[in-house]
């Protein structure tokens, strides 16, 4: 069955394509090893030393998450979906990354802690911080083998390089430069690629849309996306945003919109951009409180933007390409599914010389991604498993050493889950939902725990627990049908439905157990922390208006609104 | 503002416009003289490689000026908050 496909998205790179790609790979490995310089101490290694300017952590922020995932899941979205699709961006990732830049920030970076694991040491103590340590430490190597299998399934589709080949060879430059140059590297790399990607993405915008004939052009010719026979997305659900049935499988538009609004928009993205270490560790790098705070703030803008072109030319794939035109009038022959659509697009606009860009970029997104896994995971494992309960107490450049050989036992791991997954793919897709379930029970703990001092360390440890078990079980229940939601509404319920079960468990718990003495939350709880503390320096290099956190905030929400408003 | 001295990580932005100004050559190139009436059909009439590169030269000019114009350092005390290095 896959043979086909290998058949149809081969792309014809020629020697320019590759030279372009081998000239960004000497980069990655250039810039591992410059950064390696840098590295004297673990927080070094490990938060680049607290010494990254605001711009650099805030497109950091935004690549490390883009990666497979994104760009796949996203483009396919926009391909099978239409303008819904946006809500992710706008509804979802910019209020959650304006509230951290704004609320949150100042305790992460205010407290010191080295890692979102560790701050929960400090607000609740062990118990939730080994839950969330090691459920994290797991999550991330495993989910780096998913970023390396796709990784090699494109290098495998698109230059016909063996699985196993792709997969050593991707794996070794990643560990390569991440053992090196520690975060530093990590960051850097994901910047250029921020920009590789752009540079990929835009000329497929504009280039299929010129060939489309333009925005009305494409509002012309989009198709309604039939699933059995029925019609499952009219035209007219994909070409406004709202209410976004389509996009959740809930049948009641209230219903839908309030799937969007609180499972989407409040829990899942809240639970991922607030309490995502992989995230979180790019604003902790940052030089200064004022730069952390920056950091997702700086980011919001080009995410905003980037929505507009990684979903349009997802709509666009499914008017241009032939194969993909089948697959949404549900007369596809099983060869391609949305998730080419980017391939496709790249295999039918791009001439060589961009199409060497393109590759390039889908592959250092692919790395980028799997190198913010592995960063996050060196450092959780080292400091909130390895210093915090195995080896206590030892000079710090031991620390440094035990990253560093974690971080090649990372790779390892990954390239085994990688080859596992290249045998079950479903099984990846299944545990990739899974991890995203325990960031939405995170959410709700690190939020009661900031503002309610009450809260005790018994019930920060339960409440992820439960949250995410029910998560679980809620999900289970719709894969065996009891609950029958189809689209990604299932997703948004269960995540719902960890959050409002974290809160009422943390809170019932909370009720009859003993809190920790006030003294000890200093810094950690809103109402014990003294204002100045949660305050930043702005004079020098942080002064002037437009670096105000509240300006920045305020600003990307008002481009938000405009563009939820344009796109209605 | 503090004493100076050179910063110990290197600056990205160099970076950023030697990869940029290397793809954008590059690109111009294939685009003024590689590109067959195949390729621009393909791109529906547009000289993509030549826009993308003319982009990517521009773009490597950004990074080079400002990087030139806002120089990289950082002060001699890294005191939280107070380092005196400007780059954005």
């Amino acid at each position: 069955m896959h043979y086909l496909a290998d058949a149809d998205l081969r792309l014809d790179a020629g020697p320019i394509d590759y030279a372009i790609l081998i000239i960004y790979f000497a980069l990655v490995l250039g810039i591992g090893a410059m950064a390696r310089r840098s590295v004297n101490s673990s927080l070094d290694f490990f938060l680049s030393g607290r010494s990254l300017p605001a711009w650099v952590t805030g497109l950091a922020f935004i690549s490390a998450n883009l990666g497979a995932v994104e760009i796949f899941g996203m483009t396919a979205n926009g391909a099978q979906y239409g303008l819904p699709t946006m809500h992710y961006y706008w509804i979802g990732a910019i209020p959650a990354m304006v509230f951290l830049g704004l609320v949150m920030m100042p305790f992460y970076y205010g407290s010191k802690v080295r890692s979102v694991p560790e701050f929960l040491l400090r607000r609740f103590g062990r118990f939730a911080h080994l839950t969330n340590g090691i459920s994290f430490a797991i999550a991330q190597v495993l989910i780096a083998g998913v970023n390396l299998f796709a990784l090699a399934t494109v290098v495998n589709l698109l230059l016909g390089w063996p699985l196993w080949v792709s997969i050593v060879v991707a794996s070794a430059i990643v560990l390569a430069y991440t053992s090196l140059g520690g975060l530093s590297a990590a960051v850097y790399n994901e910047v250029m690629q921020f920009f590789v990607i752009v540079a990929m993405l835009l000329p497929l915008t504009f280039v299929g849309l010129h060939k489309v004939g333009g925005w009305q052009g494409l509002v012309d010719k989009i198709a309604p996306e039939v699933k059995g026979g029925e019609v499952a997305g009219s035209t007219a659900d994909q070409l406004s945003s709202w209410p976004a049935m389509n996009l959740t499988g809930i049948g009641s538009a209230t219903l839908s919109v309030l799937g969007v609004v609180f499972g989407l928009g409040f829990v899942l993205s809240f639970g991922y951009w607030t309490t995502n270490f992989a995230e979180v560790q790019r604003a902790m790098s940052a030089k200064s409180m004022s730069a952390a705070r920056r950091t997702p703030l700086i980011g919001a803008y080009p995410k905003t933007l980037i929505a507009l072109i990684i979903i349009i030319p997802g709509m666009i794939a499914a008017v241009l390409v032939p194969e993909l035109r089948a697959v949404k009038a549900g007369t596809g022959d099983g060869s391609v599914t949305y998730n080419e659509s980017i391939l496709l697009l790249i295999r039918d606009l791009l001439p060589n010389g961009m199409l060497g860009i393109g590759i390039t970029g889908l592959l250092a997104a692919f790395m980028a991604g799997m190198a913010a896994n592995v960063s996050s995971f060196n450092t959780v494992f080292t400091y909130d498993i390895w210093q915090a309960y195995v080896v206590k107490d030892k000079p710090d450049d031991y620390y440094l050493k035990v990253g560093r050989m974690i971080t090649v036992v990372g790779c390892v791991v990954a390239i085994g889950t990688a080859f596992i997954a290249s045998t079950f793919d479903n099984i990846m897709d299944y545990l990739q939902t899974l991890f995203g379930f325990f960031n939405a029970p995170l959410f709700a703990t690190f939020i009661l725990g900031m503002f309610w001092k009450r809260m005790t360390p018994l019930a920060g440890g339960l409440g992820l627990i439960m949250g995410t078990a029910s998560a679980v079980t809620v999900d289970t229940l719709n894969r065996v049908g009891v609950l029958d939601l189809a689209g990604q509404g299932a997703s948004f319920v269960a995540a719902s439905a960890a959050f409002v079960v974290d809160i009422a468990v943390s809170v019932a718990v909370s009720l009859v157990t003993k809190p920790k003495p006030e003294s000890e939350l200093r810094g950690l709880v809103w109402s014990l922390t003294p204002r100045d503390q949660l305050r930043h320096d702005d004079t020098g290099e942080n002064a002037g208006w437009f670096r105000k956190p509240v300006v920045l905030g305020a600003g990307v929400l008002a481009l938000t609104v405009v563009l939820n408003i344009i796109f209605w | 503002m503090a004493e100076k001295k050179k910063a110990g990580l290197f600056d990205l932005r160099g970076i950023l416009a030697l990869l940029f100004a290397v793809y954008g050559v590059i690109l111009t190139g294939m685009g003024l003289f590689a590109t067959s009436q195949e390729d621009l059909d393909k791109a529906a009439g547009i000289n993509i490689n030549l826009v993308m590169g003319l982009v990517m030269l521009a773009t490597a000019l950004v990074f080079f000026g400002w990087a030139r114009l806002r120089p990289l350092a950082v002060p001699v005390t890294t005191e939280d908050g107070a380092s005196a290095e400007s780059d954005h």
